[in-house]
């Protein structure tokens, strides 16, 4: 019965998506008021709709009901509540599912969050994520069911994947589809001021805070996803250039182009129809992304369950969606007014330059990625594209961007003068270059690459403080300031993670037989023993390992090798002691032979976890930005363009 | 005018290649090779360059042929299969080392464990065009009297490993 009613729900949740759809957009173009005031209660009602049809596929699952082949196919009775509950989107069907309820979760939220906003606008934006909605729905009743019935029921399921048997993908998936989804959102108002062809500051102010919201549901997403990869694959790398990473950082890198030219759009009335562009463009690459990961046109680490029958449905939708406001561009888009002018050095420039840098390093991204299918496609073979390609093209595309980046937020807008820049800069440049020297040659050795990296790290946060200590002397600085400081501190930090890994990293694959001790990174690791040890869906091999420095014991580090009952799949469950300069990391290989012998990983990964901190701080600045009270005011209905506030 | 339509034109040239990609499975590649005896080939060994390895050498035995190569992604999501499968010994599984570095291959191998009874090094790939190779990895099943039995394209799953390949082994090894 609960799946019957789960799967009721999403039929009229579907229904009502086309009501949201359409009446509220003809509504709006002739003027009807009724019709424009069914949006808000419509996006509301679909999503009220697809939360119940959601708790009813949840309660499938933690009532093991394996006559939902949905079910059967991802749970199994021995598998932990919490899993079981996460189960839910550990497949193709329930992460759809998930999917269309963030979609009509966004759109609730702009129903409720815009009071400030003219009706006509607000019933313009949610009739377009009615209208995704449309798109999105269709596919999972048509194709993709997650309350098919399977009859006769099985007797037991076949459990869940076991890489996604962990805390990690608890949260992972939900992040990141908030910030695939959430970029919806500046799709749809994009569209609307598309239609409406009032492309005007007022618009741009309006959907900042939502672009900024999903950047950030984003940055988190991505930063979790690479943090579970981390330390459940077991490789102990960060990032693979996986095409599945790749289309979750693709809308990244366009989502932070977007906010950055929404500034100049807001501030000035410039960029607009780049800004528009770029707000498809992002929602494009997240349609992209579900189509690249769910049709298996591409192979990869993650494609853990693929058809490609349901290939073409997306590869429609995503002609119908992106395609669709494509041309509604090129239509609408001869007609805007260029907007102010600006000299070749203002803040303007710097951040055209910014956009610029970041769609290529986008481009480059996609071509990467794209690459084995389109040299197949052309029938010359079969290849893939691995990490020396993405670390050659796109790392060389980040350094003037980053040099950049200390540098933006000091131009005015309109006009600056490069010789008040450069002065205001000279502190901060010593001390990047004494960075760049002393910072290698503290760590041990002195690269190129480290010395690089430490010096625009120390480039952008120091220009980042002596920029708080300026604006500090003109009052308090708003909410959008302090926020994009944050966010550019996040980046330095990362910087010096990801420098700091990849210069000094040490790692040793080593024969061990109980007692031996291996030495990496000044530390010591001695294998005392490994002994088998039951968990409830699987059987472990726990070694114990002791770890010590300048034979000091400092603790006991257990890692697994896990033997999944359903599917004798081995996984790594890595032991990582974590720190805030350093991380040691072991991992069991394989028992070699009858000895006790194991094959063991061990890594010492210096500041590491600065990577993730990095990202933390992005997000963390994105949301101090959203609560800046400018977006919360009331907008007049010929609000035009202001200055003084930074962007 | 015309230079708005350049994002829309670029998106149907995108769209073009993603529909050929989606008639193109990665995966399923019917092998005309299947019930024909497998090509013969002499190759060097990956682990002792002087030795040499012929799949004549196999004849009398069901063995295993995993093309693999240390730039393979996919080749790393089958490699603990493969391990643990070769750890019982029941079948022998000789690698074909497919286009790829003797250095990167060797460490490759001693980060991720070796499988193999050997592996033998086809580094300008013309051995995988005799035998069809579309991606790595691939596993051919190959029976006593030397016939290609099985053609397996992309990674070997607990699933396909369980139904497909330890059936068939099982099978002609009687």
């Amino acid at each position: 019965m609960t799946a019957e009613l789960g799967h009721f729900a999403l039929i009229l949740a579907f229904v009502v998506s086309i009501m949201q759809g359409v009446l509220p957009l003809v509504g709006a173009q002739r003027g009807q008021q009724q019709w424009i005031a069914l949006a808000r209660p419509a996006a509301q009602t679909q999503f009220m709709l697809l939360a119940i049809s959601f708790a009813c596929l949840a309660q499938s699952f933690l009532a093991n009901d394996f006559s939902v082949a949905y079910v059967a196919n991802h749970s199994n009775t021995q598998l932990p509540t919490l899993y079981q509950f996460s189960a839910v989107w550990g497949g193709h069907e329930g992460s759809l599912l998930l999917w269309v309820l963030m979609l009509a979760g966004w759109g609730a939220a702009v129903s409720v969050a815009s009071r400030q906003l003219p009706d006509v606008m607000v019933a313009r934006v949610l009739a377009v994520l009615g209208l995704v909605g449309i798109g999105l729905l269709a596919f999972i009743l048509f194709t993709s069911n997650p309350f098919d019935r399977m009859l006769p029921a099985a007797a037991e399921g076949r459990d869940l994947n076991p890489l996604l048997q962990d805390p990690g993908l608890i949260y992972h998936p939900p992040l990141l589809y908030m910030g695939y989804v959430g970029l919806s959102v500046a799709f749809a108002f994009a569209i609307a001021a598309l239609i409406s062809g009032r492309l005007d500051a007022a618009w741009a102010r309006w959907s900042r805070p939502w672009t900024t919201a999903a950047w950030v549901f984003l940055t988190f997403g991505i930063a979790l996803g690479s943090w579970w990869a981390y330390y459940e694959l077991g490789w102990g790398g960060w990032w693979f250039w996986d095409p599945v990473e790749n289309a979750s950082f693709m809308p990244w890198l366009v989502a932070t182009a977007l906010i950055h030219s929404l500034a100049v759009t807001e501030k000035r009335g410039a960029f607009k129809n780049w800004t528009v562009l770029l707000a498809i463009a992002a929602f494009s690459l997240s349609l992209l992304g579900t189509f690249l990961v769910r049709s298996g046109v591409l192979t990869s680490v993650h494609a853990f369950a693929t058809d490609p029958k349901r290939g073409v449905f997306i590869l429609a939708l995503l002609v119908v969606v992106v395609g669709g406001s494509l041309a509604l561009f090129a239509w609408r888009a001869p007609k805007v007014s260029a907007g102010g002018n600006f000299g070749l050095v203002s803040r303007e420039t710097m951040l055209l330059m910014n956009n610029v840098l970041l769609v290529v390093a986008t481009g480059s991204v996609l071509l990467g990625t794209l690459y084995p299918l389109l040299i197949d496609a052309l029938g010359m073979g079969k290849l893939s594209v691995g990490p020396p390609y993405f670390n050659a093209v796109f790392v060389p595309v980040m350094v003037p961007l980053l040099l950049l980046m200390a540098v933006g937020p000091l131009a005015n807008w309109k006009h600056a003068d490069l010789k008040a820049i450069a002065r205001r800069l000279r502190v901060s440049m010593v001390l990047a270059v004494i960075a760049g020297i002393a910072l290698p040659l503290l760590m041990g050795a002195w690269t190129p690459l480290t010395a690089l990296s430490s010096l625009l790290a120390v480039w952008i946060a120091a220009s980042g403080v002596f920029q708080i200590i300026d604006r500090m002397k003109t009052g308090k600085p708003p909410a959008a300031f302090w926020g994009m400081q944050v966010a550019h501190l996040g980046i330095a930090v990362f910087v010096i993670g990801v420098a700091m890994v990849g210069g000094y990293q040490e790692e040793k694959d080593v024969r061990m037989e109980p007692g031996d001790t291996v030495k990496v990174g000044g530390y010591g690791f001695r294998l005392i023993g490994v002994k088998e040890a039951p968990g409830p869906n699987y059987r472990a091999s726990v070694g114990t390992v002791e770890l010590s420095k300048d034979g000091r014991v400092l603790k006991m580090m257990y890692p697994e090798k896990r033997k999944y009952f359903s599917s004798e799949m081995p996984m790594t469950e890595a032991a990582i002691d974590a720190g805030f300069t350093r991380d040691v990391y072991v991992s069991l290989g394989e028992p070699l032979d009858n000895t006790g012998a194991w094959s063991v990983r061990v890594y010492y990964k210096p500041f590491v976890d600065w990577i993730w901190g990095g990202c933390l701080l992005m997000g963390l600045g994105g949301f101090i930005a959203m609560l800046d009270r400018r977006y919360r005011l009331r907008v007049k209905a010929s609000a035009g363009v202001q200055g003084g506030v930074p962007a | 005018m015309k230079r708005f339509l350049i994002p829309l034109g670029v998106f149907i040239v995108l769209v073009i290649f993603l529909a050929v990609g989606l008639t193109l499975n990665p995966r399923d590649v019917p092998s005309p090779l299947k019930d024909k005896p497998a090509p013969a080939f002499t190759l060097p060994q990956l682990a002792a360059a002087d030795k040499s390895f012929s799949p004549a050498d196999m004849k009398g035995q069901v063995w295993l042929f995993n093309v693999w190569a240390s730039w393979c992604v996919s080749c790393r999501q089958e490699h603990p299969l493969l391990v643990s499968f070769a750890k019982d010994g029941k079948v022998p599984v000789v690698g074909l080392n497919y286009k790829d570095q003797g250095v990167d291959a060797k460490n490759w191998l001693a980060k991720f464990g070796d499988p193999y009874l050997l592996s033998a090094v086809d580094a300008d790939g013309r051995v995988g065009i005799d035998y069809g190779v579309y991606g790595v990895p691939e596993t051919y099943v190959i029976d006593k009297a030397g016939v290609i039995r099985l053609k397996h394209t992309g990674p070997i799953t607990p699933e396909s490993l369980q139904k497909q390949i330890l059936p068939l082994v099982a099978e002609l090894s009687k």
